[in-house]
């Protein structure tokens, strides 16, 4: 009896083991991480669901908050559990000169022509653009502000103001707020005495700045009148309007875009099925309405052409809107970015 | 341990008629004893493998990336070779030139060059676009001179950036401990300090514990009442209370310190509750700022410190400060001479417990407090997942836990000395 019992133990024990094998990790499903949200809702909606159905692959979702260093855990562990991640634009660099992602056949994506400035990129697909700019809460004030000149100004529109807790999108808008032209942001600076510049004009708001950490802080802030004007993303407060029935405006002057970008991790299993669900994605027709779902722009040309001009408007891509906004230097943040926290930090403690 | 000890001692004291016998009986005992202990070593041996593979390993393996500059080392191998004899200041020689060409033509296109690239931006601001670039246009091996490098970015041309591949090639590197503590090392060797408008991390050190103090104390002042009132309360009430203690414990973090964000903010229930009791004419801030912060650290950390102190308050029999009294002491002398001795042990270790856990909370004050109100923890998650900055994480992490140890050196060692109680 005792033997019997100890034996079923060993039994399952090695059963157990053989069950985690590393191996094993070729029999699961595509894996898609993504930024949550109702980014992710939306992209589950038009692309994942509508994908499974017409191919009959089983696609599991999950979803993270940034940080090259997990990329670069899960890759180089050698036991990667996803396949296709939403990244930022630094980590699409940084991932792809360290050798993290697969390199893209793009004839097989159908050339990067197809798609808008700087969404085809050696290792990533272009997946949504996205801005952080000025937002109020237009039942507050009825003539709002127009850019960040105004967002320093707290005789005219009295309140806090959230900023992002740290230097990215914050730098940017205080020397905007300066009288530095967007196109010369990031001249300025990339030279200490304009880095010193940003933190003065900084100075002059500091007691009256509210810190946010995640992104679904920003339109909470704006909703409970903690805020008066906030520095966050668009996406998040055009859908709070639409969830919430709230009536906030986004400033599209001197607003800061980016693009996201799908990426294949190095060695993934399903390299050749998520390869298939990026041409999926990327035919104008499926990701035509995502912007109407998302509040995000996408990134191949025609599709941008279908989206009709109600939503339009309320995008990023807009020729109107891109015209007045400033693109994210992805190389400054990256090269920058570490010291620029520190001193960040530094100004934040005093 | 103990019972063999107790064993021993119980055996020594062997009479002078015995003495014959008392050799062979010793050393009987004594194996008997060793048996037994190899036996109990046995049965914790998996435990102690369990732990020794996964946390001490790889504690020290994180450690060690602290000072860990063997990887950078081998690199730049030829670099750090032509640049041993230069002085830090003058014209950098064009061996050495030729040397980091030579290394960087190794590295091109392998993962090592980004991992160099971003050891040397630690250090200097833009050197690993200069890395990249560089390393994307390199001159042909002969004409690899200075002013070749210089021609791709005139920054070559200063000794700032030669000083920084230099400090990278040391294979044990003090760069991450130093800037742990707000230092570098001059292109001479000495040890300067940042300029304070970029060093922050011993301010942040210094906050750590200061919160963390504030909040054990707050825990012991309104913990010890509470724990009180539970373990004196009919056995009724006392599940009541311990329910109330032990929901939040179990609600997620993230749930508690959102809703207190809820609770505390400018048009929140407490700031009107506030204003409607007249107490405030205007709302106080009491979120996004170390008030908030405080509040919900307190909030999340008291059941850490309630039941210790009422788990040995239980134990403490009424009977003894009943005693007490009626041997003639007051209410508080009995409190103080017999009641708090008792229930020190709990006191010690919930505060204990309290004041660790403190110390790496970082979710909390980074959903709560102001941008001044970061603690360590934040940064060392930072540097770990946004950086990927390891060396300095682990350089911040080794510092945590040195100063936590003597932290709790300095505890054991006074409480050992001031209560008896706390040393069985």
């Amino acid at each position: 009896m005792r033997v019997g019992i100890i034996t079923t133990c060993a039994l399952s024990v090695l059963a157990a083991v053989a069950v985690m094998r590393p191996g094993e990790a070729s029999a699961r499903d595509l894996t898609v991480a993504a930024w949550g949200g109702s980014s992710q809702a939306a992209q589950k909606k038009l692309y994942y669901a509508p994908f499974s159905a017409k191919t009959g692959t089983r696609i599991v979702e999950d979803s993270w908050s940034g940080g090259i260093g997990i990329l670069r855990t899960k890759v180089q562990g050698g036991n990667a559990n996803w396949d296709l991640v939403q990244v930022e634009a630094d980590e699409l660099n940084l991932g792809c000169e360290e050798g993290l992602f697969e390199k893209l056949d793009w004839t097989a994506l159908g050339g990067r022509e197809r798609f808008v400035p700087g969404a085809a990129h050696e290792c990533g697909v272009g997946s949504v653009v996205w801005t952080t700019g000025l937002v109020y809460d237009a039942n507050r004030f009825k003539d709002g502000p127009k850019n960040w000149v105004d967002f320093w100004d707290l005789k005219r529109f009295p309140g806090k103001r959230a900023l992002r807790k740290g230097p990215k999108y914050t730098l940017e808008a205080a020397l905007m707020a300066d009288g530095v032209e967007p196109k010369d942001v990031y001249k300025v600076l990339r030279t200490p005495a304009g880095v010193d510049r940003a933190f003065k004009k900084l100075d002059e708001i500091k007691k009256d700045v509210v810190w946010w950490t995640a992104g679904a802080q920003g339109p909470q802030l704006l909703a409970s009148g903690e805020v008066a004007l906030a520095n966050i993303y668009a996406s998040r407060a055009l859908s709070a309007n639409r969830s919430d029935g709230r009536n906030f405006k986004v400033v599209w002057n001197q607003s800061v875009y980016a693009i996201d970008y799908f990426v294949i991790l190095k060695g993934s299993p399903n390299r050749a099925k998520a390869v298939e669900l990026l041409s999926f994605m990327t035919q104008p027709e499926v990701q035509k309405d995502f912007p109407g779902e998302a509040n995000q722009g996408i990134t191949t040309i025609a599709a941008n052409k279908q989206v009709p001009k109600a939503v339009s408007a309320n995008l990023p891509t807009d020729p109107e809107n891109e015209a007045v906004a400033l693109a994210l230097d992805v190389d400054f943040w990256v090269d920058n970015v570490d010291q620029l926290t520190q001193r960040f930090n530094a100004w934040a403690s005093r | 341990m103990t019972a063999g000890a107790v064993t021993t001692a119980r055996a020594a004291p062997g009479g002078p008629a015995h003495r014959p016998l008392d050799a062979s009986l010793g050393a009987q005992l004594r194996r008997a004893d060793r048996g037994r202990q190899i036996r109990a070593l046995l049965l914790v041996a998996p435990l102690l493998l369990f732990l020794f593979v996964n946390f001490a390993l790889p504690l020290v393996l994180m450690l060690a990336k602290s000072i860990d500059g063997r990887e950078e080392a081998r690199a730049l191998a030829r670099t750090g070779a032509a640049l041993a004899s230069w002085d830090g200041r003058s014209a950098v020689p064009d061996a050495a030139a030729k040397a980091l060409v030579a290394d960087l033509g190794d590295l091109r296109g392998t993962p090592a060059l980004s991992m160099v690239a971003n050891r040397l931006n630690y250090d200097v601001n833009g050197m690993r676009s200069l890395v990249l670039k560089t390393a994307r246009r390199l001159p042909p091996s002969g004409d690899a001179t200075l002013a070749a490098l210089g021609s791709i970015d005139p920054l070559w041309q200063r000794p700032e950036q030669w000083a920084a591949v230099l400090r990278a090639t040391d294979r044990i590197t003090s760069f991450h401990v130093l800037a742990a503590v707000d230092a570098r090392r001059d292109p001479a060797g000495g040890i300067t300090m940042l300029p304070p408008q970029q060093g922050v991390m011993r301010e942040i050190f210094l906050r750590t514990f200061w919160i963390a103090s504030v909040v054990t104390l707050a825990c012991i002042v309104l913990g010890y009442p509470v724990a009180y009132l539970i373990a004196s309360a009919t056995p009724g009430w006392a599940s009541v209370m311990m329910m109330a203690v032990l929901l939040p414990f179990w609600t997620s973090l993230l749930v508690r310190t959102s809703a207190w964000v809820v609770l505390l903010q400018t048009n929140g229930i407490v700031n009107k509750g506030l204003q409607g009791l007249g107490l405030t004419s205007a709302p106080v801030p009491l979120v996004f700022n170390r008030t908030g912060a405080y509040i919900a650290l307190i909030h999340v950390l008291l059941p850490f410190m309630i039941l210790p102190i009422y788990s040995i308050m239980k134990s403490v029999k009424p009977d003894y400060v009943r005693a007490a009294v009626s041997l003639g002491a007051s209410p508080v002398t009995a409190f103080r001479r017999v009641y708090l001795p008792l229930t020190l042990p709990g006191l010690a270790s919930g505060t204990l417990l309290v004041f660790v856990s403190a110390l790496g909370f970082y979710i909390t004050p980074a959903l709560i407090g102001g941008a001044g109100d970061q603690m360590i923890g934040f940064f060392i998650a930072y540097y770990i997942n946004d950086t990927v900055n390891w060396g300095m994480a682990a350089a911040l992490g080794g510092l945590l836990l040195l100063s936590t140890a003597v932290v709790f050196l300095v505890y054991t060692w006074l409480a050992g000395s001031s209560s008896p109680a706390w040393r069985s």
